[in-house]
């Protein structure tokens, strides 16, 4: 497993044979963007060339992205405690620790492009635009919910976020389609389909390769590796590991998905080539997450503490990218204290808003099941008499 | 009888009219003259060329809808339905997928959820098992668990049901699958302007909807009236026709049982037994139970009939509606359903014969529930 090593311009020089002023940083206020280089096992490439290392990003990207993931998390530990307080049913799948892929995605694409994933989609719908309050209330059942309190933890959407899916697999082909139609449509714009190492194994997945290439769709598949599809680690699901070597004819590129740099760079370097009508790209992005499966899975009985715990002492992404931002002198101790504040503020006033919505009206329950104006003349409740008329 | 509605040439008037001419010339007349063909110009057209003309229409008149699925373009489909599209249109609309059901019927799904409509081919609604997930897991319910924030604008299309000698895994109805789905809609057309005005309403209804064509019905010509000719011509979802009126007991039937209905009906009327109302379903979801009780409410007799099997199926249905409706203190005689054989379809003839109802099963069902009384 790679592991973000530290990065002290001490450790960057002695390794690269480079004086520290070569690495440009911050010499006046008026410098905005910073060069960071990445660790040299940040990538590993199958049929094409890895993306360059070094990554040019403005200081206020990465303050975003140090926003972005603790925002995330706060949020993430939230729901945690809302489904121990029992105010949250059924499913609740928690990215805590897998934060760097959805924010370092965020940060290389545009509104234009198109991402859709599996169930641990609340961290990936924040990013694409749904506020903390709409996803608490989702996962709380009410009416402020992103999707009205009617589809929960597993089905949340924006515009340019097809979800949030129970089916494990099934939004790959999904994806390849919103790919095509952004391809049909001339969108110069790249749809982005996510899967966990779990669902790697998925025939349609492999259907939907099939024809994203045969059909050079600007399709860019990413395997969410975690290392557990459930309670089952992946050489016990996959009889092949390299995931990003499974696309056969697609090439891939492995990713370090706990640097949220590498994340950024790998996803730019992805839509580029989408885009660019190369056809498909698949990553695999290595990731972690620190709870179970779901909140029913308490994550100890597959795996050891040990495990769990050494991931978060020298992998865990946000403490990867506060090291950087010290380094680098982009903020200071104070500064970040203070994000991590108004983090929680924000997240603490989301949960109050949030539990302050009410249940959806019972006038709901008959909603939406066709599109407005065109549906059924009726809808047969649970007995005769119950029924609604148009 | 049932020889009749085998897969025929174009011919200049229909099989059922043919027999009728054969048998009784003048009752044949008065009878047809009853009947709901408006057919004023005498245009025929094969429910085939109707598909055909339905898709060559809306995919004219709308660049968003696109057609996939196996052989559609270059073999100019399976059955010929998509004949000439490909030349008209190109390989951006027609597109000749993989055999991968699940898999292009999940890309179909996607891309109507990211803005197009497309229109998805199964060569057959068996093979759609394969996809059933997608249809009814992504297509069917994304709409409701969005709460109304994604839209899935999608036609799922192919021949439903038996065809002949093809045995059990190619001769399933798939009526009473999709039809219990909330969220899809349900057309089975019989005739051709069935086929052409409720293909056309699919496609440009905004919500996912299964079209169960019948492979044997596909050959068989219908006269077309000029308002079905139109490039407008749209049959409503959701609501039935009356094939035949009638006053002593209704049938109600879907697809290529129409047809038998209304040979059993006119065999009826001419043996002097009784006036059979014929009503053609034309929707399994919505299902006009409003047109069906009606009926009911004035003739009190009513027999289901449909190619699939009897257990849970669209006549189970029926009769539970009716069963729950005002229509139940209107009946005579308890509701009958002639349905499929609880088998699963043999391949050799007599006894895929037996597997299916034609016109004698439904006459023998029909004059069995007239001499019944409830009560007597």
């Amino acid at each position: 497993m790679l592991s973000t090593q530290k990065i002290s311009l001490a450790k960057v020089a002695a390794k690269a044979f480079i004086t520290p002023l070569t690495i440009r940083t911050f010499a006046s206020s008026a410098a905005r963007n910073v060069s960071i280089n990445l660790h040299e096992k940040s990538f590993e490439s199958y049929n094409c060339e890895a993306p360059a290392l070094d990554v040019e990003i403005s200081k206020e990207e990465l303050v975003r992205m140090y926003k972005s993931m603790v925002t995330m998390r706060r949020m993430e530990m939230a729901s945690d405690g809302l489904y121990k307080a029992k105010l949250i049913r059924g499913f609740c799948h928690l990215c805590t620790g897998q934060e760097a892929v959805a924010v370092g995605m965020e940060t290389a694409l545009t509104a234009e492009d198109k991402i859709i994933t599996a169930y641990r989609c609340h961290g990936f719908t924040y990013m694409r635009g749904g506020s903390i309050t709409s996803i608490l209330a989702e996962l709380l059942g009410r009416k402020a919910g992103i999707s009205g309190g009617k589809g929960g933890s597993m089905h949340m959407f924006t515009p340019n976020f097809f979800g949030g899916n129970g089916i494990v697999g099934a939004q790959v082909p999904l994806g390849a389609g919103i790919a095509f139609a952004q391809k049909y449509q001339g969108h110069k714009a790249a749809t982005f389909s996510l899967y966990g190492d779990g669902a790697s194994n998925q025939g349609q997945v492999f259907e939907a390769y099939n024809m994203a290439k045969l059909w050079e769709l600007p399709a860019v598949f990413v395997c969410e590796n975690n290392r557990y599809g459930m309670g089952t680690a992946a050489n016990r699901s996959s009889a092949n590991t390299s995931y990003f070597k499974r696309g056969d004819y697609i090439p891939g590129l492995k990713v370090n998905g706990m640097d949220v740099l590498a994340v950024h760079q790998a996803v730019a370097y992805a839509k580029e080539w989408t885009v660019s009508g190369k056809g498909p790209l698949l990553l695999e992005m290595e990731t972690y997450r620190y709870g179970g499966h779901s909140m029913s899975d308490p994550g100890t009985t597959y795996r050891t503490r040990e495990e769990i715990q050494h991931m978060r002492s020298n992998n865990d992404p946000i403490t990867g990218l506060k090291q950087r931002l010290l380094e680098f002198n982009i903020i200071t101790e104070d500064e970040m204290k203070a994000i991590d504040k108004a983090a929680r503020v924000e997240v603490d006033q989301a949960v109050e808003e949030a539990k302050a919505s009410g249940e959806p009206d019972i006038s709901e329950f008959w909603t939406q099941i066709y599109q407005k104006g065109t549906g059924v003349p009726y809808v047969r409740g649970r007995e005769p008499e119950e029924f609604h008329r148009y | 009888m049932s020889s009749i509605l085998k897969k025929a040439a174009v011919v200049s008037i229909p099989n059922v009219r043919q027999a009728l001419l054969r048998s009784n010339p003048v009752l044949a007349s008065s009878l047809l003259a009853k009947r709901a063909y408006n057919s004023k110009n005498g245009v025929e057209m094969t429910v085939r060329d109707a598909l055909n003309s339905a898709l060559e229409e809306e995919m004219t008149a709308d660049e968003k809808i696109y057609l996939l699925g196996e052989e559609v373009g270059q073999y100019n489909g399976a059955y010929k339905v998509s004949k000439g599209l490909l030349d008209k249109f190109g390989p951006k609309r027609v597109i000749d997928t993989p055999i991968t059901e699940s898999g292009f019927c999940g890309l179909a799904v996607g891309s109507a959820f990211a803005g197009l409509k497309p229109v998805c081919e199964f060569m057959t609604w068996n093979f759609a098992m394969q996809a059933i997930d997608q249809i009814v897991n992504s297509a069917a319910k994304t709409h409701y668990m969005s709460g109304g924030n994604v839209n899935c604008p999608i036609t799922f299309r192919g021949p439903n049901g038996a065809a002949a000698g093809v045995a059990a895994q190619h001769s399933q109805c798939f009526a009473a699958w999709y039809g219990s789905v909330p969220g899809l809609k349900v057309v089975s057309p019989w005739n051709s302007e069935d086929a052409k005005g409720l293909l056309k309403a699919a496609i440009r209804d905004p919500n996912p909807v299964v079209v169960l064509e019948n492979e044997l019905m596909y050959g068989v010509s219908f006269p077309m009236s000029e308002a079905a000719l139109s490039k407008d011509f749209v049959v409503e979802i959701g609501k039935a026709k009356i094939e035949k009126a009638g006053t002593d007991i209704t049938i109600v039937a879907h697809s290529r049982s129409v047809g038998f209905a209304l040979e059993a009906a006119m065999l009826l009327e001419k043996e002097g037994i009784c006036s059979a109302e014929v009503i053609n379903l034309r929707s399994i979801r919505p299902l006009d139970t409003e047109t069906i009780i009606n009926s009911v409410k004035k003739t009190n007799r009513l027999v289901t009939v449909e190619g699939g099997w009897p257990q849970y199926g669209v006549g189970s249905e029926i009769c539970a509606q009716i069963m729950e409706s005002e229509a139940f203190d209107h009946l005579d005689a308890p509701v009958v359903r002639v349905t499929g054989a609880d088998v699963p379809t043999p391949y050799a003839q007599n006894l895929e014969a037996y597997a299916f109802p034609d016109t004698e099963v439904i006459a023998r069902v029909i004059k069995r529930t007239m001499n019944k009384k409830i009560g007597a």
